[in-house]
């Protein structure tokens, strides 16, 4: 994991000192709201509907025990005792005071941990795959381009203030974990013909309101050019980005509106000048620097397989279960990736007690590699280097915690978005529909033979709930002080990324349970064979036979 | 004109909070001042207007609201959920305060 050196821990104490000035200032009446909105902004303090929401920054979602316990004292000491892992690989305290903030910013600098540009109209938390240097697929760990972009992006001058904020994702794998086409630019690290490392660049990305997957602006920008190309895209969006219009300020409408191919053009012409002698690109030891800090945890020789891990698979119904969905090859032999689903049958997603944040902690310590853990998109967490031999102590723990659900990648693994219970952008509540949903698919048994299936809930058109990249999306919408769900099918934010067609009217709060389940059910109907996905057969039959059974035949 | 209610957020610690008849702030929407017209609403808002330059609220701005039982309630969603809590979490928010009271 990367460590913080003198600058970096200089930068976070100066910046909770400035901070904390601030809200004095704010505080005895020297700063209006006004003036002090944008500064607890990029310090990621947001004025919510019950009090201060304060999101936490974990960068491409990697942290570790000693970080996840300082999470759970945040929460005790200063909220109601939980957190809320977001879809951003962040966390959010939804309780917070003013007063408290930066004594709540002093503690966890003190665990390298930080706000800064979880807000504001600036390059957010660069977001990576969460079972960077552990997959199997893995072609390079995106990590330690993560971590480069990390460093380059904070405070970066030129870039604070921006049209809107920019969000980027890197994945070093071709199973796209990372939802890179989704972002403002998306980084894959892929090699050119000759052998050399680089990045496939995609931008114009994004959900929100108007929706829209990443264009490929260049195939292969050589690795050691990353900075300068990515310099050149953030200068080019800076100068022609629209800031008259906030709905229309994202580099997405600045690519659908001039075009890919004039982008290009001026994004090479930006990066001729931008390359060379004087340009950000690192150095190679700077990069070798950056990169030793991810460098492979000390694996042990091991079999491929564990005797113990075996038997408990073959006489435990439950762990067996678990384990087929919720732990993933490893490419070391002899170890799993271990996901820990936040989405217990019926609770809210994202949500973990302070109890809970310790348990984990106190299990990272003791059976993962370097204490690490990971915060996914999906609003769930990671283990990524766990011995195979060790499985069955980390379930029975995980089980104690009551975070052992058994629903990874399943219906019951639900992403929704904090929706009107506690966001002042909200329509609509989202988090009781995933419930209910939850509720409605509680039999795990049903969830294993429907398989592969994302279902994803947003409160808003901001689509903070991923609705538009939900196999099953839903987009809650107030009309006429009732609460209302649209209803999207075929979305996804793999490889093969695609935006969800709307079916048709919506549903009322009650009437959306009964819809998904519909939707489930010709799924059930349609599918060749168990092996072949949701996304597969509704890719094979089309959107017709879906209508037809919602809203009849006539309607479709 | 609808019966309407000042509310705003506390500055100190974000907690929502309601303007009464003494001209004070109430964590509790039954405590809210009721403008029944407009000169009462104006008077509401200039009181609210020197809370947020006194730095005691922030964000104040009225809402629709309807008497039941003699007591103001919120008619619009968010607002009721401000005036609660989160539906989904019945042990946090102003609910919560309210039925460990009733215990």
């Amino acid at each position: 994991m990367y460590r913080y050196d003198e600058f970096d821990e200089t930068l976070v104490k100066e910046r909770v000192a400035q901070f904390r000035g601030q809200i004095a200032r704010r505080l005895n009446g020297e700063l209006t709201e006004e003036e002090f909105k944008p500064l607890r902004l990029m310090n990621g303090l947001y004025l919510q509907i019950h009090a201060y929401m304060l999101r936490v920054a974990i960068p491409y979602g990697t942290f570790n025990a000693k970080q996840m316990r300082m999470l759970a004292h945040i929460g005790r000491k200063y909220d109601k005792d939980y957190g809320h892992f977001t879809t951003r690989q962040n966390i959010q305290f939804n309780w917070i005071k003013l007063e408290d903030t930066a004594d709540i910013l002093e503690d966890l600098a003190t665990v390298e941990m930080h706000a800064i540009q979880t807000s504001g109209n600036c390059i957010r938390n660069t977001t990576a795959d969460p079972y960077a240097g552990a997959a199997v697929d893995e072609f390079e760990d995106p990590r330690i381009w993560a971590e480069v972009i990390r460093q380059w992006s904070s405070f970066h001058p030129e870039f604070s203030f921006l049209p809107r904020k920019f969000k980027i994702a890197v994945t070093g794998a071709p199973n796209d974990r990372a939802a890179v086409r989704v972002h403002d630019i998306g980084l894959t690290i892929k090699k050119n013909a000759a052998g050399e490392t680089g990045f496939e660049v995609m931008i114009g990305g994004g959900q929100g309101r108007s929706p829209f997957i990443a264009k490929t602006i260049s195939e292969f920008v050589p690795r050691d050019n990353l900075l300068s190309y990515l310099e050149a895209i953030l200068r080019v969006y800076n100068m022609l980005g629209r800031r008259d219009n906030k709905y229309k300020a994202r580099i997405k409408i600045l690519v659908h509106e001039v075009g890919i191919e004039e982008i290009r053009r001026l994004v090479e012409a930006e990066w001729e000048n931008l390359k060379g002698e004087t340009s950000v690109d690192l150095p190679a030891e700077e990069r070798d620097r950056i990169a030793a800090y991810f460098r492979a945890p000390s694996f042990e020789t091991l079999a491929d397989t564990d005797t113990g891990y075996e038997a408990r698979r073959f006489e435990d119904r439950d762990f067996r279960h678990w384990v087929r969905s919720n732990v993933v090859a490893h490419r070391q032999p002899g170890y799993a990736i271990v996901n820990i689903s936040l989405k217990p049958t019926g609770g809210i997603p994202g949500d973990i007690s302070g109890d809970q944040m310790d348990a984990v902690a106190d299990i990272a310590d003791a059976y993962a590699l370097d204490s690490e853990i990971r915060a996914t998109l999906q609003q769930n967490l990671v283990l990524p280097h766990v011995k195979l031999s060790d499985l069955p102590a980390v379930y029975d723990k995980l089980a104690a915690a009551g975070l052992a659900t058994g629903n990874i990648g399943l219906a019951g693994d639900i992403i929704a978005c904090p929706g009107l219970d506690y966001c002042n952008l909200a329509n609509a509540r989202a988090i009781p529909i995933a419930q209910q949903i939850s509720d409605r698919f509680a039999d795990l048994n049903r969830q294993y033979d429907i398989g592969n299936l994302e279902i994803k809930i947003s409160g808003c058109i901001n689509a903070c709930g991923h609705h538009h990249v939900g196999h099953i999306g839903i987009l809650g919408v107030d009309r006429k002080g009732e609460e209302h769900y649209q209803l999207t099918l075929g979305g996804r934010a793999d490889d093969a990324a695609a935006i969800g067609e709307i079916t048709g009217p919506g549903f009322s709060a009650d009437g959306i349970i009964d819809a998904v389940d519909n939707v489930v059910e010709t799924y059930l109907s349609l599918r060749q064979d168990p092996a072949e996905r949701f996304i597969d057969t509704l890719e094979r039959v089309g959107h017709t036979p879906f209508k037809e059974n919602l809203y009849g035949p006539k309607a479709a | 004109m609808s019966l309407k209610a000042i509310t705003a957020n506390r500055l100190i610690d974000g907690i929502a909070v309601w303007l009464t008849p003494a001209g004070r702030w109430s964590e509790s929407v039954y405590d809210a001042r009721v403008a029944e017209d407009a000169d009462s609403l104006t008077a509401m808002e200039a009181i609210a207007a020197d809370a947020t330059k006194a730095c005691t609220v922030v964000d104040a701005l009225p809402i629709d609201v309807k008497l039941e039982d003699g007591l103001p309630v919120p008619t619009k969603n968010k607002e009721r959920i401000r005036a609660l809590g989160p539906t989904v979490r019945l042990d946090l928010g102003k609910q919560a305060d309210r039925l460990g009271k009733a215990a």
